[in-house]
């Protein structure tokens, strides 16, 4: 009795007939400019024996009938069942052979598609076994800062200024830029809420406290990872590419102390720098908006900014800064040092690290909000 | 010739994907020493775990009486050193011009003065055939030139060992005939011991002292001796690849 096809569109043009041996797939009517649904693949069931294509009641045919065979038994030639084609016309046999036959081949395994999208990268950063890895190389970076004790002469001072100016001062102009803006804003929306309760002197007080505290150092933060991060995690990832990196440790020479020591060292000695010029950026920002709009003076909003810093604020949005922009340097270290080795992995290095240090900057933002709150300060 | 790398029992691959596994074998002092196979059957793996880039699944790389995957890596540093590699597509640090590719490794491993550092890679290019191409960057230099320039980065500590990684691919027959006189040229004058890994037939009988041959559907080494032995008495699948060599006019 014929085994009937998968799912229940069979029109008669294929059927699975079990046979001494094996099954025979009986091909019948006109294959001219038709191709069999998936319902009409081998059943599940056929799992081993010959199978042998009769093509006795097969009315009419054209090329087309190659292709449509091919994925009939290409599934089966990768379960390894042999199969008997000698049935076929020339025309049909000797394509189809080949293409069975490059079928057959084991497959090499095919490497997980690289997740490019922002909610890809978010969540791939979440994922424990990232986090390992991560772990892993900020353990690795950390050892290299005890192996340049051993080996000072592989750091790279000239490096370490390049890295420095790009972060510095070919930042500033950015940061600045952002920084007024989001000063200016938050004195506006702010003074807009104040005014309402008769106030409005207290603009001071959450422009300074707000830039000071908290909004410098993100604003640095952010700029940081689309400008720095992304080019780190560029660069390393083109040398990782080009194995140029390799090229660095085939001769014994530390990539970590190479590399990734000269960016981390001067976005430490530049960060505090930029940031506290970010916080000086924000609070002047707020100026325009309460002598032109809520007609403060400048020495009222000066005196009362004053009045309202404290060292603690200024101390914990110098470290907040800090943090964040460390986070950049190891995101960007990270995925350029990690990038595959393929024309892709350049982009996806610099798409990760930038997403990965924005996420991990907002984590470390909300912690650390939360902890100085409960510690009181 | 005495050995001076020796293989044995090797297994590599990644993760659990074996590339290959079972082999042993030797390189002897100065002799140029083929590793060939078909693409993807790990020849270029095999030789970055000769020069110490990979740890093996199994197995042990001796380079002399020392074993290049134990010990401490300061130690496994120090012998890298005797190595000279050229990767594939070269790996010239392209933010660096050519002197400073060829000068980094002498800056941070040779006690020389700066004047001697420059005249030693100013030399190196020499030998090269590229000399006047000490100020350049990477990016200006044809593939055959980067080629050569990595040849001479890989010769500028004076390496022991010189590891090249298909420097015919992607460059026409002419500078690839260039680069495997190159290879002689040094072997034959500098008396370095030289590890090619490469697909080409050509250059296999043209420079090969012995040449080993890693089977991908085997997954193992299934050959190893004189090309022209290989050609006449070697297994099979061996004598249909040392077959298909284009036939000089």
């Amino acid at each position: 009795m014929p085994l009937t096809a998968r799912g229940s569109k069979t029109d008669g043009h294929v059927q699975w007939l079990p046979s001494a041996g094996g099954w025979v797939l009986q091909l019948r009517h006109d294959w001219r400019d038709y191709a069999p649904a998936k319902a009409q693949a081998a059943p599940t069931t056929l799992t081993q024996g010959t199978i042998t294509v009769d093509v006795a009641q097969l009315a009419a045919w054209d090329a087309n009938l190659t292709s449509s065979l091919w994925a009939l038994l290409g599934p089966l030639a990768q379960r390894g069942l042999a199969l008997d084609i000698s049935a076929l016309p020339d025309e049909l046999r000797a394509p189809l052979h080949l293409a069975l036959q490059a079928q057959s081949q084991p497959l090499e395994p095919v490497r997980p598609a690289a997740e490019l999208s922002v909610m890809g990268v978010i969540r791939e950063s979440l994922r424990w076994d990232d986090l390992c890895l991560t772990l892993a190389f900020v353990g690795e970076l950390l050892l290299s800062i005890g192996r340049l004790r051993q080996k000072p002469h592989v750091f790279r001072w000239a490096d370490l200024l390049h890295q420095m100016d790009e972060m510095g001062p070919r930042s500033v102009p950015i940061v600045a830029l952002t920084t007024f803006l989001v000063g200016l804003m938050l004195a506006y929306m702010s003074g807009a809420q104040l005014d309402r309760i008769g106030a409005p002197n207290l603009i001071a007080d959450v422009v300074t406290v707000g830039v000071v505290r908290e909004l410098a150092a993100l604003m640095t933060g952010v700029i940081l990872a689309g400008r720095i991060g992304g080019a780190i995690a560029a660069e390393l990832g083109s040398m990782t590419v080009n194995e140029e990196i390799d090229a660095l440790r085939s001769l014994g020479i530390d990539p970590m102390v190479h590399l990734a020591l000269p960016r981390l060292f001067g976005m430490l000695l530049t960060a505090p720098f930029l940031i506290a010029f970010a916080m000086v950026v924000g609070v002047l920002a707020g100026i325009p908006a309460v002598t032109l709009v809520y007609g403060i003076s400048l020495p009222d909003y000066l005196n009362n900014s004053l009045l309202a810093l404290n060292w603690t604020h200024l101390w914990i949005g110098l470290f907040k800064g800090t943090m964040y922009t460390l986070l950049v340097v190891i995101a960007g270290c990270r995925e350029g040092f990690y990038a595959q080795h393929n024309a892709q992995a350049i982009g996806l290095a610099t798409t990760r690290a930038v997403v990965k240090a924005l996420v991990w900057m907002v984590m470390a933002a909300c912690a650390s909000t939360v902890v100085f709150q409960s510690l009181g300060l | 010739m005495t050995s001076l790398l020796r293989v044995e029992d090797l297994s590599m691959g990644w993760g659990e994907r074996v590339i290959s596994r079972g082999l042993s074998f030797e390189v002897r002092r100065g002799e140029i020493f083929v590793i060939m196979g078909a693409s993807g059957c790990g020849k270029s793996t095999l030789m970055r775990h000769l020069v110490g880039l990979e740890r093996p699944i199994k197995g042990h790389v001796f380079f002399e009486d020392s074993d290049l995957h134990q010990g401490e890596p300061q130690a496994l540093d120090v012998l890298r050193r005797r190595f000279g590699v050229m990767f594939q597509h070269g790996a010239l640090w392209s933010s660096m011009t050519v002197g400073e590719n060829l000068l980094l490794p002498l800056r941070l491993f040779s006690q020389l003065s700066t004047a001697a550092m420059v005249q030693v890679a100013e030399f190196k290019l020499a030998l090269v055939g590229l000399q006047g191409s000490y100020d350049a960057m990477p990016a200006t230099l044809s593939g055959g030139m980067i080629k050569r320039v990595a040849i001479a980065r890989s010769l500028v500590l004076n390496p022991d060992v010189l590891c090249l990684d298909e420097p015919a691919s992607g460059l026409d027959p002419v500078n690839a005939a260039r680069l495997d006189e190159l290879i002689l040229a040094l072997r034959e004058h500098l008396g370095t011991t030289v590890v090619l890994v490469t697909h080409s037939v050509e250059s296999i009988f043209a420079v090969a002292d012995r040449a080993l041959y890693l089977d991908d559907q085997l997954k193992t080494m299934t050959a190893i001796d004189t090309p022209q032995a290989l050609l006449a008495h070697g297994p099979e699948r061996v004598r249909e690849f040392l077959q298909h060599a284009p036939q000089k006019p």
